[in-house]
Parts: C-alpha cells; sequence; structure tokens
C-alpha cells in the first residue's frame, strides 16, 4: 500500500507529548500557529475514570500493586518502562543501558517525582570550573526568565534560601516535615550538612481556577485526578486545547523519520499508525522534536537522504554521542527510635517534603561535580512486599528472627515505619564514547531500525558513588540509625545504578555554537536544517545533578519563541 | 467519558481534536476543598492488562493438595486471634494462588517446597503435613520458621518456609483487613499540617519558626497564588 498522506500542511508538526512536547504545544498553540501533536502511546487523561489508578487500594489490584505488569507497581501512571513489548532496543560490546519509555500523552510526565530544581549559573559553565566535558552555549542569565515563566505557569513549591547555584523562583509554600524527615534533618545537621524544603511541581496552592489543589494522598507517581500535579497533559496539552488552539492529537502513532527535500530541508514526517499498522505522512512547515533524547536521535539518525547521508542534522557525526544519565545509588536504615510509632496519616506529597541540594562546590574532592540527596520512609500504605523479612530488624533489637504466630503480627506494628531510605543522585561526565546509535541488524514490530547502546561509567562517577555512600553513613549515625545490608565495595562499583536506572537520559543531540562539535545551535535549531528543533533533553550539554524536567520546559518555552519570531521574519 | 469515544480513530483526518475532558475532572466539595472519592471499574487497566489478567483468572496452577497446605501453612503463620482474622480469613490462600500464576518465578519454589514439606513430614511422621496434628506441624514448622538456627540439611526447608511466611505477611498486611489491623490511616483527602504535636514531643522534636514561615498556612491553602517581583509569596 502506498503512503497515505495529509492533504494538509501545519504550521508544526510536534513529535512527542511529554514536557518538551507539550510546552510547544501551547506556546506554539497560542502564537496562532496550526499545529499537529504525533504521540507513539495512546491517549491518557489522569482525571479520566476509567484509567484512574489514584486512591485505589493495593487489595484492588490482585497481586497487591506488584510489579510484574508495570515497573513501579500496579498503580503507577507510566504505560512502558524499561522494556516494551514489540519494541526491543540492544547494547553493544557487553555494555549496559537500560533505557525507559512511557508510551501514552504526556509520556513520562504522568509518573515522575515532581521533583522541579532549576540548574545553577555553575552548571552551564562546568567546562569552566573543571576542564571537563563542555560548556553550554548559553548561560543561566538566558535561561532564567523561562524559569521564572515556568514556575508561574506551572507550579512548584519550595523555598527561598539564596543558595549560589540552587537559584530561587516563584514558589509555593512547602509541606512541613513528615517525622522521618524530622530524623533525616536532624542527621544531617550532625554531619554538617544542609536539609531545606524540597521543591516539587505540586500545587500547595491554586495558581489559578481551572487546577485543583493537593490533598495529599502522597501518591503524585499515579498522576493526580485534580491535576494538582504536573504532567504535561494536566498542564499543558489540555490547557492549549482548552483555549482554542488548533491541535489536532494523533495517539498510537509512532514516528519513523523526518522527510526532506531535495535541497535538504524538511518537509513533514512519515509515521505508523498502531492501530491499522499502514505509515502515514503529514506535512509541515517547521518539525520540533521531543520524542525523549534517544527516540529523538533515533528518529534523525533514521532520517538518512541523498542530502543528509548519515541522518538528519548528523553532519557532525554527533547525533546519539554524549548520551549520560544521572549517577545514582541507594541505602537504608533502621532507625530504632522509630519503632513502635502512633499511626496517623502521613501521606503528604508525592515525593520528600525535604531535601539536600549538593553542598561541596568548594570543597577538594577525588570526584567531578556533585550530587543532590532525596530520602524516603514513613507509614506508607503496605502494597506487595510489605512484610517481607518483617522481623529481621530484630537482629538489632534482640529479638527472635523469623518464626510464625501472633509474635510475628506484633514485630509487624513494631517495625512499620521504622526505616528510612536515603538516595544519592548525581552528575555524570558527558563523553562521546556513551551513545546509541542505530543497530543495522535488528527492527521493532513496527519494522523501525532500533537502537543501540554503548555506555560506560568512569571512574569519576563510581568514586562519587562511593562518596554517596560515605555521606549517607555519616547522617544515618547522626540520626542514631543503623544502616541496613552491606556497604557496596569497589568490586560493586559502590552500588553506582546502571546508566539508564536514573531516567535521566540526556545529550544525544548536544547544543554548541561549532556545527563541528554540536548538533544544534544555541535555540535547539539543527545546524544542518534550519527549519527543525529539538525540545527535549537531547540539546544537554551536561546535566547537572538536577532533575532535567524543568530545564527541558525552560528551554523548550525559548525555542518556541524563537520559531515564532523565525516564522514572523519569513527566516524559516 | 469513553475513551474510544474520545480518540476515535487516528486515521487521517479523523483524530481527537479539541478537549475531551470536559465532565471528568473529579468534583471538588465546597467545604474544604477535598475531593469526593467516586468509584470506578478496576483500577486503571489497559486493555492488554485486563486482557491478561483475565487470562491469569481463568488459568489454574496450583491442585487441590497444595492449595490446602497454603492454607494450613498460611493460619499456622497468622492465625486468627481476637479481634484478629486469621490470614485465611482476610484471602491470603486466594492471592498466594494469584501470585503464582502471575509471578513464573513463583512456580517450582513453591510447587518444589510443598513437596518437600510433605516428604520430609513423611519422614517424621508417615503422614503427609496437612494430616498432621497441629502438634506435628508445629514441630516440622519450628525446624524451618528461624533463619541461622535451621541444621545445615533442612536449609531448602527454611528458604521454602521463609518464601510463604513473606507472601503471607504481604498478602494479609495488604488486605483490606491487615491495612486496618495495621492502622495505616492514609489513602484518603485530607489536609497534611504537620506531625501531630504530641508525636513530635515524644520523639523530642519541634518544628522551628523559621522553617514553619517557609510551609504553607492551611488556613489560606485555597487562595490564588500570587508573588511580588522578587518571588515573594504574598497571598
Amino acid at each position: 500500500m502506498q503512503i497515505k498522506e495529509s492533504p494538509e500542511t501545519f504550521d508544526v508538526i510536534i513529535v512527542g507529548s511529554g514536557a518538551g512536547g507539550g510546552m510547544a504545544t501551547k506556546i506554539l498553540s497560542e502564537a496562532g500557529l496550526n499545529i499537529a501533536v504525533i504521540e507513539a502511546g495512546p491517549f491518557y487523561d489522569p482525571a479520566d475514570p476509567v484509567s484512574r489508578t489514584q486512591l485505589k487500594w493495593s487489595y484492588e489490584s490482585p497481586r497487591r500493586g506488584a510489579s510484574t505488569t508495570r515497573p513501579f507497581g500496579d498503580f503507577d501512571a507510566a504505560y512502558g518502562g524499561w522494556d516494551i513489548e514489540g519494541e526491543p532496543y540492544t547494547k553493544k560490546n557487553g555494555t549496559e543501558f537500560d533505557w525507559f519509555r512511557s508510551r501514552m500523552l504526556g509520556g513520562r510526565t504522568n509518573h515522575w517525582g515532581r521533583i522541579s530544581l532549576r540548574f545553577g549559573p555553575l552548571d552551564f559553565k562546568r567546562k569552566s570550573i573543571d576542564g571537563l566535558g563542555d560548556n553550554w552555549p548559553i548561560s543561566y542569565d538566558d535561561v532564567k526568565p523561562y524559569y521564572d515563566k515556568v514556575d508561574k505557569l506551572i507550579g512548584v513549591f519550595g523555598s527561598k534560601e539564596n543558595l549560589p547555584n540552587d537559584p530561587d523562583g516563584f514558589f509555593l509554600p512547602a509541606p512541613k516535615p513528615r517525622l522521618h524527615e524530622m530524623y533525616y534533618i536532624k542527621g544531617a545537621r550532625k554531619a554538617n550538612i544542609p536539609v531545606y524544603p524540597s521543591r516539587l511541581s505540586i500545587l500547595t496552592k491554586p495558581i489559578n481556577d481551572s487546577r485543583g489543589v493537593c490533598f495529599y494522598c502522597g501518591q503524585c507517581s499515579r498522576s493526580c485526578s485534580v491535576y494538582a500535579d504536573f504532567s504535561s497533559g494536566s498542564c499543558l496539552i489540555f490547557p492549549a486545547q482548552k483555549s482554542g488552539g488548533q491541535i489536532k492529537l494523533y495517539t498510537d502513532s509512532m514516528v519513523r523519520e523526518v522527510v526532506t527535500d531535495d535541497s535538504g530541508k524538511a518537509t513533514g514526517v512519515i509515521f505508523i499508525n498502531k492501530l491499522d499498522r499502514k505509515e502515514y505522512k503529514l506535512n509541515a512547515k517547521v518539525i520540533v522534536l521531543a520524542a525523549s533524547a534517544c527516540s529523538t536521535a533515533r528518529i534523525l539518525l533514521n532520517s538518512k537522504s541523498k542530502v543528509h547521508k548519515d541522518g538528519l542534522g548528523n553532519s557532525s557525526g554527533l547525533v546519539g554521542k554524549y548520551l549520560h544519565d544521572s549517577t545514582g545509588t541507594n541505602r537504608m536504615a533502621f532507625v530504632p527510635e522509630l519503632m513502635n510509632r502512633e499511626t496517623y496519616n502521613e501521606d503528604g506529597v508525592g515525593g520528600m517534603h525535604v531535601y539536600t541540594p549538593w553542598w561541596g562546590n568548594d570543597k577538594k574532592l577525588n570526584f567531578p561535580r556533585g550530587y543532590h540527596i532525596e530520602s524516603w520512609g514513613g507509614l506508607g500504605m503496605p502494597s506487595y512486599g510489605f512484610g517481607f523479612d518483617a522481623n529481621a530488624l530484630n537482629k538489632f533489637v534482640g529479638g527472635q528472627v523469623g518464626g510464625y504466630g501472633n509474635a510475628l503480627r506484633n514485630d509487624v506494628k513494631k517495625f512499620y515505619g521504622s526505616v528510612i531510605g536515603l538516595a544519592g543522585r548525581g552528575e555524570s561526565i558527558p563523553v562521546e564514547s556513551n551513545y546509541c546509535e542505530i543497530d543495522p541488524d535488528v527492527v521493532d514490530e513496527w519494522g523501525i531500525p532500533v537502537l543501540r547502546f554503548h555506555y560506560k561509567w568512569s571512574e569519576y562517577e563510581k568514586l562519587q558513588a562511593n562518596h554517596m555512600h560515605e555521606t549517607f553513613e555519616e547522617i544515618f549515625d547522626g540520626m542514631g540509625a543503623e544502616a541496613l545490608g552491606d556497604r557496596p565495595s569497589k568490586e560493586d562499583d559502590y552500588g553506582l545504578l546502571a546508566p539508564g536506572r536514573i531516567i535521566h537520559e540526556v545529550g544525544t543531540t548536544r547544543m554548541g555554537d561549532d556545527p563541528k562539535k554540536s548538533v544544534t545551535n544555541k535555540y535547539q535549531q539543527l545546524h544542518d536544517v534550519d527549519n527543525v528543533f529539538i525540545v527535549d533533553a537531547g540539546p544537554f550539554v551536561s546535566q547537572a545533578d538536577k532533575n532535567p524536567t524543568w530545564t527541558i520546559l525552560a528551554l523548550s518555552w525559548r525555542t518556541c519563541d524563537y520559531i515564532v519570531s523565525e516564522l514572523k521574519k519569513q527566516n524559516i | 467519558m469513553n475513551r474510544r469515544d474520545s480518540i476515535k480513530s487516528i486515521l487521517l483526518g479523523s483524530v481527537a481534536t479539541g478537549l475531551v475532558i470536559n465532565g471528568c475532572t473529579t468534583k471538588t466539595s465546597s467545604v474544604d476543598g477535598l475531593p469526593e472519592v467516586k468509584e470506578t471499574p478496576l483500577y486503571g487497566r489497559t486493555e492488554k492488562e485486563i486482557l491478561r489478567d483475565q487470562e491469569l483468572f481463568e488459568s489454574d496452577f496450583f491442585n487441590e493438595h497444595e492449595l490446602a497446605t497454603i492454607a494450613v501453612l498460611c493460619d499456622i503463620i497468622l492465625p486468627k486471634s481476637d479481634p484478629y482474622v486469621s490470614a485465611t480469613e482476610a484471602g491470603v490462600k486466594e492471592f498466594i494462588d494469584f501470585i503464582v500464576r502471575d509471578m513464573e518465578d513463583q512456580q517450582i519454589p513453591l510447587r518444589g517446597g510443598i513437596m518437600w514439606l510433605d516428604s520430609f513430614s513423611n519422614k517424621l511422621y508417615n503422614k503427609e503435613f496437612i494430616a498432621c496434628t497441629n502438634e506435628e506441624q508445629y514441630d516440622i514448622c519450628d525446624r524451618i520458621a528461624y533463619p541461622e538456627k535451621t541444621k545445615p540439611e533442612l536449609i531448602q526447608g527454611e528458604v521454602f518456609f521463609t518464601r510463604i511466611r513473606n507472601l503471607t505477611l504481604t498478602g494479609f498486611y495488604t488486605s483490606k483487613e491487615g491495612i486496618k489491623e495495621l492502622g495505616y490511616k492514609g489513602n484518603t483527602p485530607n489536609i497534611w499540617d504537620g506531625v501531630p504535636e504530641e508525636v513530635l514531643k515524644k520523639h523530642g522534636f519541634e518544628y522551628e519558626e523559621a522553617w514553619l514561615a517557609k510551609c504553607v498556612d492551611q488556613s489560606n491553602r485555597g487562595d490564588i497564588a500570587k508573588w511580588d517581583d522578587e518571588g515573594n509569596l504574598i497571598s
């Protein structure tokens, strides 16, 4: 069958509906442009009672929320995961990379942790400090006005702290700390490590009259039915539709390639309709790629033509290169003083109420860059896995481990809410030798050549993970807690999680002033083709120890302003 | 809202346009701005997941003897103890019966573990585990229920008992009855305003004034946020 082609020419096609694509949909449609949004997964609205998991009880799931079909459990709002049936990827030379994808409207914004941290002035210019990687072609001052606008448009709670590299914004007030967080504050302060209210995109007060306010169920990972947390659908795409934007939403549609004409300019995209398994073509004046760092690289590399022999925008050979994820490692501890707690509703917001930003910029350390610390604990709703090794903690307090009968009942209640977890999330050094490329031998079920990953952590990241564990133990000591399990050794890379596990992958189409050393310019426009833009995390030159979403949103907005201005000037 | 209606098909020229979310946002009650929780079918499964669960519900794994053995073990692990119900009364047998179909890696250890238990029971008492008296059953469990005290030749039994104990406890404390017994009080719309003061005090804590100044004043949680140019909240 011939490819079906739409007679309509859109002003803009946006590929992907996550943070970057959602923001582009809002800004470009509000500028009066005629938009097509193409999403590889189904429609999803957190308010839809049919797909809602929020406020469901563990026993409503026959597997009690276990992770058999969804990697973060039955109630998590991510359709997808590190493995998607029919959509494989491969790995090269025995290296590791785990690639998480959410196939749904709004993408990963539906389930993410809502940790919304601005990059600081240092984060854009790290090479000037440690000589590693590269500086961004832009600075904090270029992005600040957009961070400010994102804060006000979407809403983020936090506190003004005047920290040099963790800039303040327009914050909603923070929730009060939970009990285990009071222990965390105590322990961290004893270890001379600062703690502040966390910064999450959850509404503790309304910012307009179309979204609800947090009602403290602690379930942002299930996506909020009153839109009190940020997801791309609820905060960007639906409001853009509501305000009359010309937006056509193509769901279950997987883009294979960007089509170019003889001059090399992009004219549209070809996608596969997953429902009828046929190919379609849409045409547009401008293409905005927001498919995620790796999916966008895949589309570009699969868009080969006479003019773009190595793939679209790839004259530098750097599409897919400099892939990097956050570093991460975790440790848990038992807090004896939290035994036999009184129970009360401690769900709070869907994430931590306090956190530690990186405090060591001025310290001499054996690794570059830094990390922030997240914590968890408290009186959560039991789900699958609760009660495993229920009384193993008795070894710390002199009780019997194992057994059966009513003693077990007492132990379960004794230890409920007495464990705290700490997670370090840090900045890695981007290198050209960590990359994704097209696997020459393998296609997915849509016939699209798949990605093959090559990724190795260096000593820098491993030493950073070791430092995280040192810090965790100091904090545990400070709070009178007993660290659980053995501290991971050098042989275990100090517990450093495999790349991709933190789901902050960025850098595959990095920005720069030099077309030989970068894929896009500082407006996230391909050096090679002036009507193709990238608004996911691909253009990140480095990714700080901050979660990427707030920067994706700010940069997407900035790029869209540029697109509108260039269209007005008839430059593209 | 019907998802099929809203998405339509994605054939060209027949796409989901306009707003499709009208009428299905959870309504909030006017009193405190908290939403009413509405009953909804299932718990947000995709069509693929519904199909998979359906297949699991319609399949079998354990035979009657195995299920009877599991029931006995469950109630040895968590017996009825007034006012608390037993594991089987809280549906733990059915839970394990489902999990073994859901998680293939549970199948051999559970099936083989039950067989191991019967072999051991036959050796000691010349009858299968469920045919033993309570005292005999306790005697068998005592030999495999205490990690690090198990005789080396019985470690496989200990591994099995640990597995069945884990599944029993997780099945029980995720059930309606178990959650109540545990005292979990959440999963309901509420207004978090910090740890109850007497609990804080008991742990030797109090909220610092400087910290509280950064926290939400729940008495005006409904007022739309406004900031001055410096980012200071003024509402």
